[in-house]
């Protein structure tokens, strides 16, 4: 069974998003999405200073098995990336939401935060597909 | 639901993650494709593989037969027990499917085909084999097969399974024995040493289970397309399909055009592309940037024209992505090469394969 941190946002395309105190928000992909993926090999990132716009493509992980996007959650600049996936990107495997997080997003609206998914919606969204 | 291999119970207590592949439910990993992929490489896998197309071929005229039917000779094959690699053509000369066959004795060889390619493979023979009086085409669906291999698998396996079986650990590549209920064959998908099991199904689970007792790693279809790809192999319907030559795929080495008188299906098509050259060519890429080279990217080899990914990923053994692709004829190892992946053109040097044989790099 996969982990589904209560205190996380989700979206419906496997990211999860924390709250940072000074306004950001931190974006992995969630411990469902890397086990569906298998082992991850390469991890294509945003640059910091690149404005995203939620639902766009903003990153890539690839697998053994196949590349997936990644998907900004909320729009803003991209203030940070997790560097040290280039040359691990299994830390993603290993902790999703620790160590394998993935870029960090100053929102434009915070708002947009408040309408993601919560643990529960998300686990439920999982639920149903896979049936 | 699919079909179910023999193993699929012991599959799912091991908390495989199930796929399906050519409409059977197969395990892809058991937790870690790349694990699997090294435990290969450096000590023994095993593969649940009974979704393999098993035919045996029987009477007077089986040799002749296989002689029209097959583009390499059977008549390489002259002591009971060889095993031969070959592809089976259509009379455009494209592939139908590759397969192993095995001379087991004057009026008996077994050939061993593709899951996804039954059907097709079964007609073609069928078809083929009207031209000769009272030969048998018996699909062996009652029997599993478990592909064991890794440095240490032959060793592994003797344990396991005993003294009768000892003999085996003798055996050169491509030959094979039968002891008691099991046939052995010295084969393999990986570029390691090892066996390929042929057992009646009911016999499969134990087999395994002895196995694993012996820390033999189950391992999946994930670690197993890793490592043949590392290993230079062609996937069926990847790689080479009916639209493909062997003289494209980069299978010439199986094509026996001597003798000369020697009649198979595809020849005469064969025989004119040898002449004129083939059009394209099947080569190794490695890529010498970040990323991942996946099957059906665009492959950039500047005045020569442009070329195509057929089977692309990352080599664990390497820790960087590698490739075959289908290019125009010359380009050659050594040269260098570009690949659209997702809008951006990367490196990539054009090598010789296999990537990987023994455990240890052929790179240059």
């Amino acid at each position: 069974m996969s982990n589904t941190p209560a205190e996380l946002k989700y979206t419906k395309s496997h990211e999860w998003v924390r709250r940072e105190p000074d306004g950001t928000v931190t974006v992995g992909i969630t411990d469902h999405a890397q086990e569906l993926m298998g082992d991850l090999v390469y991890v294509e990132l945003p640059e910091a200073g690149r404005q995203v716009s939620s639902g766009k493509e903003c990153a890539v992980v690839e697998s053994v098995k196949a590349a997936s996007e990644v998907y900004a959650p909320v729009s803003g600049e991209i203030v940070a990336a997790n560097t040290a996936l280039g040359d691990t990107p299994e830390l993603i495997n290993k902790d999703p939401y620790g160590e394998g997080w993935m870029f960090k997003i100053r929102p434009s609206d915070p708002k947009e935060i408040d309408a993601l998914l919560d643990a529960a919606a998300y686990e439920a969204q999982v639920a149903a597909e896979k049936h | 639901m699919g079909n179910r291999t023999p193993l699929y119970e012991t599959h799912v207590a091991l908390k495989a993650r199930m796929v399906d592949f050519g409409g059977w439910d197969m395990p892809l990993h058991y937790g870690s494709q790349i694990e699997e992929h090294h435990r290969v490489r450096q000590d023994a896998g095993m593969f649940d593989v009974s979704h393999m197309t098993i035919v045996d071929i029987k009477g007077r005229e089986v040799r002749d037969f296989l002689r029209l039917l097959l583009a390499n000779d059977v008549a390489k094959l002259q002591t009971p027990g060889r095993a031969l690699y070959s592809c089976m053509l259509n009379t455009n000369g494209g592939i139908i499917d590759d397969l192993i066959v095995y001379f087991l004795d004057d009026t008996l060889f077994r050939v061993v085909a593709n899951a996804a390619t039954r059907e097709r493979d079964l007609a073609w023979i069928r078809n083929s084999a009207e031209l000769f009086g009272g030969l048998q085409i018996v699909p062996r669906d009652e029997l599993a097969m478990i592909a064991v291999q890794g440095p240490k698998a032959k060793e592994k396996v003797c344990r396991a399974l005993g003294d009768p079986v000892r003999p085996a650990e003798k055996l050169k590549p491509f030959h094979s024995m039968t002891v008691g209920e099991i046939f052995i064959s010295t084969t393999g998908y990986t570029g390691e040493e090892g066996f390929e099991l042929i057992m009646p199904s009911q016999a499969a689970r134990d087999i395994w289970e002895a196995l694993r007792e012996r820390d033999v790693a189950p391992a999946g279809l994930g670690a197993r397309d890793t490592l043949r790809l590392e290993a230079g192999m062609c996937l069926y319907g990847q790689d080479m399909d009916e639209t493909t030559t062997p003289l494209e795929s980069g299978l010439g080495w199986t094509v026996a055009f001597d003798p000369p008188d020697r009649k198979f299906i595809g020849r005469d098509v064969l025989e004119k592309q040898r002449a004129s050259g083939a059009p394209r060519t099947l080569v190794g890429l490695v890529l010498e940037e970040k990323g991942v080279l996946r099957s059906r990217q665009k492959v950039l080899c500047e005045a020569l024209g442009d070329g195509e990914i057929t089977s692309g990923g990352f080599s664990p053994t390497l820790n960087r992505s590698i490739a075959l692709a289908r290019v125009p004829a010359g380009v050659s190892p050594g040269m260098r090469c570009r690949v659209d992946v997702r809008g951006k053109l990367l490196e990539a040097r054009v090598v010789k394969y296999p990537f990987v044989r023994n455990g240890k790099s052929c790179l240059a």
